[in-house]
């Protein structure tokens, strides 16, 4: 499907900030939740500033619903407060001196409706939103949770088009993080339009998002949904948020020969040239004798250089050809003997390998000049799903 | 080995307040003791010898000799009116630039002339002003607000400017984000964001306009009744009356003090927003 232009949000863009540029091509549906994942500094934020209209684009341009919000070429920009978007902030940025309803009603007043109309439509979203009992509270005697629900309604209550939301569970502690995460799922569901979703923590982004991008410096690495992300990771970054071990390497049939060192026998797919491989930190057996080596399944030696205790199992990172990071019982690691040092033998079956090339994880790079591509509508950026 | 003094005495009450404060030891370093104690001793003696001075039995008669109602009147609406001209005209120019602030290093008498300068009968406004329009400034109440004006509003400009400069700029954002253009953001965001700011230099402004002397008496003479504003009555009067001159400056003394106070609890505590 190409999209359109003329339905949700089209970023097609470039943001420079110094030695900084983040480049971005990507489109949400209505109703559809996209989740941007990435490192600190991987220009997360600077996208949804460009997108709310706080930070211009360098070149591109941004479309919403069919309308241009920004677009360097052409000199267009609709400023901050003429789109309709609402953003949820980090720190939510309540104002400090307003009572909750107050901060409800602002941008209802601040876009032009009267006193009374603004205070009724702050009343329905605080309604909506089960904050009708806070609504003379200040905001400094909000719970983490409360002041996370006012400031949905607050970005709500403007009736935008298009929601952006910047690590909105960050600033809650761990205990109220779930509730409030299934709390905000529920929401996002009812609003129809496009959102944004900024997050560093990945189950946020698989338990809230439809669709999944990744940034790292300033680039998009990989989208897909989450499951097909949490997978078939693309890069190092995604592969240790997902707790996958991934492996670069090039495929000649039914053998992979790895960058890291090594190789790998793998089902044959007729895969030729460079490839990814992902497996399993628990389909990674772990012996201190050789094991018996099938056709069918990969066998080295490693050394054991650090064991991590996770809830009920234990991490092994283990240095060999290739490294890995391979979970065992604890009962495993006293049978075994493991400790830092310890020479074993690692054993994984092809089946268990996850082997894909990179280009499918990535759309094809879109150009910021207005080359025609898909139906080449003057508005579409060709955006391929 | 490392030298330590001997643990120090603390009592319930002592420990009870540290621990509401938290931290450790805030008293003040022994050496820091003497300087501060010349300080305020050199603040105070002055206020104490007007104390002692003070004809405490005939007060009444020593005020009723002199324009004491008179200059207290003008004193009091001529600094409210130059702080009011202050926030209208000085909050905007904190907000637009961050400098104009020679009138706080300027010594008021040279301020005083250079008003004079200007806004004479022949200086290089007042010409016009006189001619176009038969106003004459000098020796006039507008004289007095503007010698305040000048002196005092530069010290409203910097708290202003200093509140501007601190103000976490993610507020006025959020109000974008939620449709407000620039005038609304300012209106409903920046300035009760800085208002504790904004209130503590209007008192800092209205204090220093109250007390102005040297650009007053230079721009504005020293009429009674319509120039002679308290600070000037004082000065004359203790030429003529000491004792009228004591009692004076008590009554500005206690003005002072009256605003300060109930000003105090609204605007001077720490400047927070809760």
């Amino acid at each position: 499907m190409t999209g359109t232009g003329s339905d949700g949000l089209v970023v097609d863009a470039e943001v420079r900030r110094g030695e900084f540029t983040l480049t971005v091509a990507l489109a949400a549906r209505s109703g559809q939740v996209v989740g941007l994942l990435g490192p600190n500094g991987a220009g997360k934020s600077t996208l949804l500033s460009a997108v709310a209209g706080l930070t211009p684009v360098s070149s591109g341009r941004i479309t919403l619903e069919g309308e241009v919000m920004d677009d360097a070429d052409a000199g267009t920009f609709v400023e901050a407060s003429e789109r309709p978007v609402g953003f949820v902030f980090q720190n939510y940025r309540l104002f400090p001196y307003l009572t909750v309803a107050e901060n409800v009603a602002f941008s209802p007043r601040a876009r032009g409706m009267g006193k009374r109309a603004a205070r009724a439509a702050a009343g329905y979203w605080l309604d909506r939103l089960g904050l009708a009992g806070l609504a003379d509270r200040k905001p400094g005697q909000l719970s983490g949770g409360q002041a996370q629900r006012v400031a949905l309604a607050r970005a709500l209550a403007g009736q935008p088009a298009l929601l952006l939301l910047d690590e909105p569970l960050s600033a809650l502690d761990a205990g109220t993080r779930l509730d409030v995460q299934a709390e905000l799922k529920r929401h996002l569901a009812d609003f129809t339009g496009p959102c944004l979703l900024v997050t560093h923590d990945p189950l946020e982004a698989l338990v809230l998002a439809d669709q999944l991008i990744v940034l790292e410096s300033g680039r998009i690495v990989q989208e897909g949904s989450p499951a097909q992300v949490a997978r078939q990771p693309a890069t190092d970054y995604v592969a240790k948020l997902v707790g996958l071990n991934l492996y670069y390497g090039q495929a000649d049939g039914s053998r992979v020969t790895l960058t890291a060192g090594g190789s790998f026998v793998v089902p044959d797919q007729g895969q030729h040239g460079e490839v990814l491989a992902a497996v399993r930190p628990s389909a990674i057996v772990v012996s201190t004798r050789r094991p018996d080596s099938g056709s069918a399944r990969n066998t080295w030696p490693a050394k054991v250089t650090g064991l991590t205790l996770l809830s009920d199992r234990v991490r092994l990172d283990l240095d060999g050809q290739p490294p890995a990071l391979v979970d065992v019982t604890p009962a495993a690691v006293a049978e075994l003997s493991l400790s830092p040092g310890s020479q074993v033998w690692l054993s994984v079956k092809a089946t268990e390998l996850e082997v894909y090339t990179r280009g499918a994880q990535l759309h094809q790079p879109i150009i910021t000049s207005p080359a025609p591509a898909g139906d080449g509508e003057p508005g579409s950026p060709g955006v391929q799903r | 080995m490392v030298t330590r003094s001997a643990p120090s005495r603390l009592t319930a009450q002592k420990r009870a307040r540290r621990a509401a404060r938290g931290g450790a030891s805030r008293s003040v370093p022994a050496p820091l003791l003497a300087p501060a104690l010349i300080a305020v001793a050199f603040l105070l003696l002055p206020l104490a010898g007007l104390l002692i001075r003070a004809p405490w039995g005939h007060m009444a008669a020593a005020l009723s000799g002199t324009d004491a109602t008179q200059a207290l009147t003008l004193s009091l609406w001529t600094a409210s009116v130059s702080t009011g001209v202050s926030l209208v005209i000085g909050v905007p120019l904190a907000w637009v630039l961050a400098l104009v602030t020679l009138p706080l290093v300027l010594p008021p008498v040279v301020g005083g002339v250079a008003l004079l300068l200007a806004f004479s009968r022949v200086g290089l406004v007042g010409r016009y002003l006189d001619y176009w329009f038969g106003l004459t400034i000098p020796f006039t109440p507008l004289a007095v607000i503007m010698a305040e004006t000048f002196v005092a509003m530069p010290f409203l400009i910097i708290t202003v400017e200093g509140a501007l400069r601190s103000a976490d700029q993610g507020y006025e954002e959020a109000a974008a984000t939620l449709g407000a253009k620039r005038m609304t953001v300012f209106r409903r965001v920046t300035v009760p964001l800085i208002a504790p700011s904004l209130g503590a230099g209007a008192v800092l402004c209205w204090a220093r306009a109250l007390g102005e002397f040297g650009a007053t008496i230079t721009f504005a003479g020293s009429f009674p009744g319509q120039t002679e504003t308290m600070p000037i009555a004082v000065y004359y009067a203790l030429e003529t009356d000491p004792n009228a001159a004591i009692a004076l400056s008590l009554v500005l003394l206690l003005v002072s003090v009256l605003v300060l106070v109930s000003l105090r609890d609204h605007w001077l505590r720490g400047g927070s927003v809760s």
